[in-house]
């Protein structure tokens, strides 16, 4: 598997991402009004974030919604998929829309758990449909593992080493 | 579902891709949907106010804007004990996630979960030593998963229909 290497940014698109992680405004030129608190031409900011999200810099660009408040749910959910398996099983859980992100992870202790995904449903009762439809269609158990919980939330990573070997 | 609602709705499904890339996105989407820019606006501002928005921006890959090294670490802790030890690990300001989760026994034995990010598996072993001298004797056991490769990452995404 391909190792990730960070991509290569400039001074501009490393402002962009620290500033634009939150705060982008309403207002009717937003990306006039964040380009004017960043230094740079509006035509340059839309560009840029062309260019980054072309560049797989960024994956989005835009709102983030938090589904709880709609009555949906967010659900991490962990599979033991089995090496001679894992394309079959791979491809298949990813086919499912309610799959928003998913994640392959190795430990130390060797943890059975070895692919991690999120579910997100419109409605509460959306998770267990879906963790049973993911559980039909690769034969494998889902082991879902809802927050009981939050403690903190807070995902705003300021760049750094982008550009350099890692 | 009434009409407001509905609205949001389209609103939603219109925006989870993303904002349009354009000088007047509001606007843009106003047009798509029918209706005014100051309505699509009011909207926008009264789901941040809710909460419904938890932010407008970007989200970085965060492999690409060099945090190569992202390690879920788990915890065994007293449940007794765990909103007290969630909160001084969430506390951290290297750890940008940490959650309360229900074990999976006997493969699972773990309840509290903190995500730690950095440039380096060196990096994030090093921040996690630091959880477990603050958990001392309250850990029971813990490990912690390093993401090996992103699989699919696409975010939210709901149908057009209602309902």
């Amino acid at each position: 598997m391909p190792k990730p290497t960070p991509a290569p940014l400039d001074e501009i698109d490393r402002r962009i991402i620290d500033a634009l992680q939150g705060d982008f405004p309403v207002c009717d030129r937003p990306y006039a009004a964040a380009a004017q608190r960043l230094g740079i031409e509006e035509g340059e900011l839309i560009a840029r974030l062309q260019s980054m999200l072309a560049r797989k810099v960024l994956t989005r660009f835009g709102p983030m919604f938090q589904i709880e408040r709609m009555g949906g749910a967010f659900v991490l959910a962990a599979m033991a998929v089995p090496a001679a398996e894992w394309d079959r099983v791979n491809s298949a859980v990813n086919a499912f829309a309610e799959v928003a992100h998913n994640y392959r992870r190795e430990s130390a202790l060797d943890t059975p758990f070895n692919m991690w995904f999120v579910l997100a449903t419109e409605t509460k009762e959306g998770i267990a449909a879906a963790v049973e439809k993911i559980e039909t269609a690769t034969g494998l158990p889902v082991y879902p593992f809802p927050k009981l919980k939050e403690y903190f939330v807070e995902m705003k990573l300021v760049v750094r080493n982008a550009g350099e070997a890692a | 579902m009434s009409a407001n609602d509905d609205l949001d709705r389209r609103l939603i499904v219109a925006t989870q891709a993303g904002l349009p890339l354009v000088p007047r996105p509001y606007h843009a989407l106003a047009e798509q949907l029918g209706t005014t820019a100051d309505e699509v606006m009011a909207r926008m501002n009264a789901m941040l106010e809710r909460g419904t928005i938890r932010r407008i921006g970007a989200v970085p890959n965060h492999y690409a804007i060099g945090y190569t090294a992202n390690g879920m670490s788990v915890w065994d802790v007293p449940d007794e004990r765990i909103d007290e030890l969630g909160a001084m690990v969430g506390a951290l300001d290297f750890v940008t996630h940490a959650y309360h989760r229900p074990r999976a026994l006997p493969a699972w034995p773990y309840n509290l979960f903190a995500m730690v990010h950095g440039s380096s598996r060196e990096e994030v072993l090093a921040k996690v030593s630091e959880i477990e001298a603050l958990l001392g004797g309250d850990c029971r056991c813990h490990d912690v998963l390093f993401s090996t490769e992103i699989l699919k990452k696409t975010g939210l995404r709901i149908s057009n229909s209602a309902g």
